[in-house]
């Protein structure tokens, strides 16, 4: 009853999905709440980047809705920050973070740029700066802002990504796999600065971590082919699927572990 | 020595040289950046076909080449857009086919055509005022072009995925930039030849990348050095008589080596006061 005064920023209606005629996700159904941080686990190849692609508009559902604060995926682009996977970055690439946290930022909120600003594309605006500055500063990376983005630690590039994400000042954030190739320590501060950032921000994160989901996440959403919804903040982590299979946690970890 | 400066075909070979390298320089560091160097040299190689078709129909050489490059690379854009990692065996393909192309209509075409060389190694002294204008008008419009979309191409080519979710047209500026590259080859032809286009889009923007902290100043850099290359290049082929392409190639080389000697001592000096 309570879940239905709150704002369904991600709903997920019977969705099917196939590649060619290999079918990759069925009948996925589920709701994500303002302020929720969700989180979707489950075995490699059971359709968690499927899915992902689905709520990102790259794919288009065979069946089934998406609709992302009561649109569809595209129509709230502006709406969705998304950061990907942490693997195949150009590090020699010659950019400076400020560029990269201005990268693809509409006008939106930064105002509209002057002619001069126009005819000088490279040069960043007061407002601008001022924009990136303020959302690096949300991810303890200002200082970094002139750096060159390969000089920087996979941690710490992946807080600037995060930045990048939040720049364009959306309403949900969708990562993929925020913590893969990052160490202990910089894993559990990216996940304590996601945790910061809501209730404002409705966050939906893919992980294979399953410890930093069950200390992080209210909700987790496990996806092989089927899906499974768990709210956290009412019981621990076990989740009943239809069939009446019961899954805790130690389980759930030896079967991602198997599965992997 | 200073003679040289007088000469007209001296003034239009480095006229050209420099407007070339300006147009390699920037083309060269896209092409650089977005992993596409092994795609540049296919659409190179590709129109030596243009080349073989215009002598055997008697239209410019040049239109010839511009036009058959220009459809290579939208043929390799529209194979590749969808599929990156299957681009090299397309590139092989038109590689190898263009090349082929090119050698069996130069072979049935009537006469003997002793400058061919000349579209492989470049022949800068043979440069014309019409070739000038040609290749200012490129640099004038890839300047105009990059400066203005500045922002998306360095979004796209840092993160296509990423500039397509917010609304960038990265098919679009992925297409354009194979065109881009097209064009270069093509009136990078009389100056060093399509065999040798490569090191010169390749060997400045090379030592570019790491001493610049944005992709504009690579652009940038890479164009000065490039047009440092080509000159010496020139005056070392005229001096010792020498094939200009070549010269200019291997004085590229030489700078590159310049540049690893000269930041192997940079870093250990560096690493010495550190301790």
């Amino acid at each position: 009853m309570k879940e239905k005064e709150r704002t369904s920023v991600i709903k997920v209606s019977g969705v099917d999905f196939a590649y060619d005629r290999q079918k990759v996700l069925r009948n996925i159904e589920f709701e994500i709440y303002a302020g929720e941080f969700a989180a979707v686990i489950g075995p490699n190849g059971g359709g968690k980047s499927t899915l992902l692609k689905l709520l990102l508009g790259i794919l288009e559902p065979d069946a089934g809705k998406i609709e992302i604060f009561g649109s569809s995926p595209l129509e709230v682009r502006n709406e969705i920050g998304y950061v990907p996977q942490n693997v195949d970055v150009n590090t020699g690439f010659p950019i400076t973070v400020l560029d990269v946290v201005m990268m693809g930022n509409k006008n939106r909120h930064t105002g509209r740029r002057s002619l001069l600003d126009r005819m000088f594309p490279i040069r960043y605006n007061d407002i601008e700066k001022r924009c990136a500055y303020s959302t690096l500063e949300k991810v303890g990376m200002e200082s970094f802002i002139d750096r060159k983005i390969g000089e920087l630690s996979g941690g710490e590039r992946q807080r600037v990504m995060i930045a990048r994400a939040l720049c364009a000042h959306p309403g949900l954030l969708i990562l993929d796999e925020p913590t893969s190739n990052i160490d202990a320590k910089g894993q559990k501060r990216i996940y304590t600065l996601l945790e910061g950032l809501t209730p404002e921000l409705t966050i939906f994160v893919v992980s294979h971590d399953l410890s930093a989901v069950t200390s992080y996440a209210n909700k987790v959403i496990y996806v092989n082919r089927e899906s499974y919804m768990h709210d956290l903040s009412e019981k621990p982590l076990s989740i009943e699927t239809p069939e009446g299979e019961h899954f805790c946690e130690v389980e759930m970890m030896q079967m991602l572990g198997e599965r992997r | 020595m200073m003679e040289i400066f007088t000469y007209d075909f001296m003034q239009n070979a480095m006229i050209a040289g420099i407007l070339v390298s300006f147009c390699a320089g920037i083309v060269g560091s896209l092409i650089v950046v977005n992993r596409m160097v092994f795609l540049a040299g296919g659409i190179a190689h590709s129109s030596y076909g243009g080349i073989g078709m215009a002598l055997y129909l008697g239209i410019p050489i040049f239109l010839g080449a511009g036009i058959f490059a220009a459809l290579s690379a939208l043929l390799i854009a529209w194979l590749t857009i969808e599929h990156r990692e299957r681009i090299d065996s397309f590139i092989g393909l038109i590689w190898a086919v263009g090349m082929a192309i090119g050698v069996l209509f130069t072979d049935i075409t009537p006469g003997y055509h002793s400058d061919l060389m000349s579209y492989l190694f470049g022949s800068i002294l043979a440069v014309s005022k019409s070739d000038l204008y040609a290749m200012a008008l490129l640099l004038a419009v890839i300047l105009l072009l990059v400066h203005r979309y500045y922002r998306e191409i360095l979004a796209v080519s840092y993160d296509s995925q990423y500039a397509s979710l917010r609304g960038i047209p990265s098919r679009l500026v992925y297409t354009m930039l194979l065109l881009g590259a097209a064009m270069t080859v093509v009136v990078s032809i009389k100056v060093v030849g399509l065999i040798l286009v490569i090191a010169l889009m390749t060997i400045p923007t090379y030592i570019a990348e790491r001493v610049t902290r944005s992709l504009y100043s690579m652009m940038i850099v890479s164009g000065i050095l490039a047009a440092i290359f080509t000159l010496c290049g020139l005056l070392a082929s005229y001096i010792f008589d020498l094939t200009s392409g070549a010269s200019i190639i291997l004085v590229s080389a030489t700078g590159l080596m310049v540049y690893f000697v000269v930041s192997a001592i940079y870093r250990r000096i560096l690493y010495s006061t550190e301790e």
